[in-house]
């Protein structure tokens, strides 16, 4: 049986700015048949949206396909001219991109932007597509199907766009669907029901497609079949099933091991009986001019305490504009709360960072989530670790290098590195220097704000080993605030749950399984599982989804 | 896997990349400084003295490029013509930029009132048209070196400051930068170490641009004999005095304006392509 897709040998060539060449995809073999889903996983830079674009003969800017073939029901994209590969593009492949909202354009209703390619390729007269493109937002089972085409993309949410972005790839009933992370921007509780959508209407009209990701458990609710890719390599192919229960690879294994966490042992006293290092009193955060009521015009974080114990961790979870960040900016001194206090070690913190004293500074360190911004790309590794020990600690030359190394070593990185700006870092060697520099001022609390985010999986759990590792040397305590679940479960001694602004509960990790507030329950039971059958088996009460979420 | 095939223009050792039109501009720009240093050294003739017997003469092998209304030298005079037109303007451009650069960076990070009242001033500044502010201070205070170099920094201070906090406030958004502010770093230190380094290129290009302005301007003002005073002269005084020939098609008149374009022309040529680092993490 010949297969819809024959990806046979593929090799893509990247040039750099100094003219090298770079293999980015090494000679890759893929077979996807009718009606089948083909995950790739990867970390970033494993070439996986590079081979799910040669699907569409194309390559970005830069890049090259200079070998093997790629045939699509039949046709050679590779070989194929300019003209030919745009007649089939839409129309036989479509492509479901991973920013729906940068991929539409925000001028035109969404019903023109749908019916598009219908109207390129003329396969169908536009009435009839505005008859399909509804079927298709019922299908997928967007809210008002009759109408939301005649909204803009700025008048529905995340996960509708995405939705909608599905919809305009499958308009013209395409035999292959690209998905490049088409739900790595959206928050949990929203990813569950575009996958969902995305579930049925595969299944209902028996697409065959390539589903880029780097999340195994949302692959698994999805594929087929799994293809593991690293540095433009196969390196393991299989069934869903046989992958996460089975992996041969040892990469794979690592990949499987990244996703669930161990869990420590926790320590025997609660975190309660322990001695507070920081307390949050009743903070209220906000953004703008302030009204007459002396409340800024939009409130951030409403009135929220908190409590966190010498030498412990605090998880704050929560889905994206919950306050999470603003808290932790305003517990920094960044963003002076307008109600409410901050203690820190039994003294009162000034409000903002201008009214604390070095000491009171140099004891409380926030890490952000982008390395990349928060390294300035001008200064070496070595500036960067070397300034707060002169400005904290007013260390001399020697033994500032000195310290230096032993930072270097403490988070594991290697001291050749000490001369190389951040550019020339992984994005984990960022993070690590990023947490060096937060290290070097010999800090009691570091806020850390979505550090792992930005990471890869693998990467991720390399840090977070770091973090524990450092913690029982150096009496730390850590303010861990992320939407990654499992990773604050992993670390974390207290997680409070925040949603609009408020602390709606806390809970201990030991108690995730059985939450008491409804939201927390949704946002935990929305957590994509390792178990393909996971989205099939998850009842979620409407009532709940209706009332804590905006899809 | 790698190869050290096709690159696109000249590379050096250094890591850095020029194509051949910026090579061009920075030979011309660097014979023009060699020129301003060695002039008194290399003219044939004093430009005070008088040596041809008629004025507006050609071109020809004792005189270079013939001579001026006067009769003198005109090689002589463009030589040293460069020191002035050269000298001032940098001079300026320097002060503009530093004192441009500095209230920028400052406006920038401190923002709120001290932004708000340095941009309105700095715009009120702008507002008064270029030459016309220029004619009138050199007309009250009268024309000497150091008012010329005062005067046009002033007039080039509001854009340099524009530019340099446009670039600021984009970098005093960065984590790094609120790093370092909760770190308790003092101004002068977020000016020198977080933000300057990372502004300096662009800064650098458009202080370029505005030298050429300024020798414009120069040019402008000493063409309407509110610039460098007899018996020397820069090239724009060089252009007045000699517009006489201009019917006569003397080389006197065009010369300077040659050398005007060449430097202006050249300057321009450079900073549109400058030599650029070429990155490339896993090389060497």
């Amino acid at each position: 049986m010949t297969s819809l897709v024959q990806i046979r040998d593929l090799r893509v060539e990247a040039t750099t700015d100094s003219g090298r060449t770079i293999e980015i995809i090494r000679g890759v073999n893929l077979d996807i048949a009718e009606g089948e889903i083909v995950a790739l996983i990867g970390e970033s830079g494993s070439g996986k949206t590079t081979i799910a674009m040669s699907l569409m003969g194309y390559a970005r800017a830069g890049c090259k396909i200079v070998g093997g073939s790629v045939a699509v029901d039949g046709l050679d994209m590779v070989a194929l001219s300019e003209k030919d590969k745009a007649a089939v593009r839409g129309a036989k492949i479509a492509y479901v991109p991973q920013s729906a909202a940068a991929a539409f354009n925000p001028a035109i209703r969404i019903m023109d932007q749908v019916i598009e390619v219908v109207r390129i390729h003329g396969v169908m007269p536009l009435v009839e597509a505005r008859a399909k493109a509804k079927a298709l937002f019922r299908a997928l089972s967007l809210p008002d199907p009759e109408s939301i085409g005649d909204r803009y993309p700025h008048q529905v949410s995340g996960g509708q766009l995405q939705r909608l972005a599905a919809a305009m790839a499958l308009i013209a009933s395409p035999k292959v669907l690209i998905f490049d992370e088409p739900t790595t921007a959206l928050d949990v509780t929203t990813q569950v029901e575009v996958l969902r959508a995305f579930k049925s209407v595969i299944s209902a009209h028996r697409i065959a497609g390539i589903y880029v990701s780097h999340d195994l458990a949302v692959v698994a609710q999805i594929a087929d079949r799994i293809v593991v890719l690293r540095n433009g390599e196969v390196q393991e192919t299989g069934t869903t099933a046989d992958i996460l229960e089975r992996p041969q690879h040892p990469y794979t294994q690592q990949l499987l091991a990244a996703v669930a966490p161990d869990h420590d042992v926790r320590r025997d006293a609660s975190a309660a009986a322990a001695e507070a290092l920081l307390e949050v009193h009743e903070v209220s955060v906000g953004y703008g001019p302030l009204r007459s009521d002396g409340q800024p015009a939009i409130v951030a974080v409403d009135n929220v305490s908190l409590r966190v114990a010498r030498g412990r961790n605090l998880g704050i979870i929560g889905e994206s504009g919950c306050g999470k960040s603003t808290l932790a900016r305003a517990i920094a001194g960044i963003l002076p709360p307008f109600a409410g206090g901050v203690v820190f070690d039994g003294r009162e913190l000034g409000r903002s960072a201008r009214n604390r004293n070095p000491d009171q500074l140099r004891q409380v360190q926030i890490v952000f989530q982008h390395a990349d911004t928060a390294l300035n790309p001008a200064h070496t590794v070595e500036d960067i670790l070397g300034r707060p020990l002169t400005f904290y600690h007013g260390m001399a030359r020697r033994e500032r290098n000195a310290r230096i190394d032993q930072l270097l070593d403490m988070v594991k990185l290697p001291r050749a590195l000490r001369l190389r700006r951040p550019a020339e870092l992984s994005g984990g060697q960022k993070q690590r220097v990023n947490f060096a520099r937060a290290l070097a001022a010999d800090p009691k609390l570091i806020i850390c704000d979505e550090i792992t985010s930005a990471l890869d999986t693998v990467v991720a759990a390399a840090v977070i080993d770091l973090l524990k590792e450092l913690q029982r040397e150096l009496d730390l305590a850590y303010v861990f605030i992320s939407h990654d679940l499992s990773v604050v479960e992993a670390i974390c001694d207290d997680i409070v749950v925040m949603y609009r602004g408020r602390k709606i509960e806390q809970i201990t990790p030991e108690a995730m399984a059985r939450p008491e507030h409804p939201y927390t329950q949704l946002l935990l039971s929305s957590v994509p599982k390792l178990d393909p059958t996971w989205l099939d088996r998850l009842r979620q009460d409407p009532e709940q989804v209706r009332a804590y979420c905006q899809r | 896997m790698t190869s050290d095939a096709t690159s696109a223009g000249r590379r050096s050792r250094l890591g850095y990349r020029i194509n051949a039109v910026g090579i061009a501009g920075a030979l011309i720009v660097a014979f023009w400084i060699v020129v301003a240093f060695a002039a008194p050294s290399i003219i044939p003739h004093p430009i005070g003295d008088i040596v041809d017997s008629d004025y507006f003469g050609p071109m020809g092998r004792e005189l270079w490029l013939g001579s001026d209304y006067l009769g003198r030298d005109m090689a002589s005079r463009i030589l040293m013509g460069a020191r002035y037109t050269l000298g001032i303007s940098v001079a300026s451009v320097i002060i503009a930029g530093a004192a441009g650069v500095t209230l920028g960076v400052i406006a920038a990070i401190m923002g709120g009132a001290v932004d708000m009242v340095l941009s309105r001033l700095l715009d009120a500044l702008n507002s008064i048209p270029s030459k016309l502010f220029s004619l009138v201070v050199v007309a009250a205070v009268g024309s000497s070196i150091p008012v010329l170099i005062v005067t046009m920094a002033v007039i080039y201070i509001p854009g340099a400051y524009r530019f340099a906090r446009a670039l600021a406030v984009n970098i005093n958004t960065m984590d790094f930068v609120v790093v370092a502010r909760i770190r308790g770093e003092s101004l002068s230190y977020l000016i020198r170490a977080e933000i300057l380094p990372n502004i300096i290129g662009p800064v650098l290009v458009d202080l370029g641009l505005r030298f050429v302005f300024i020798v414009l301007l120069l040019s402008g003002l000493s063409f309407l004999g509110l610039g460098v005073k007899p018996p020397y002269a820069d090239w724009g005084a060089l252009v007045r005095e000699n517009i006489g020939g201009l019917p006569y098609a003397a080389p006197a008149v065009i010369f300077p304006s040659l050398a005007i374009a060449s430097l202006t022309i050249a300057v321009n040529l450079l900073i549109d392509n400058l030599p650029t680092k070429i990155r490339d993490r896993e090389a060497s």
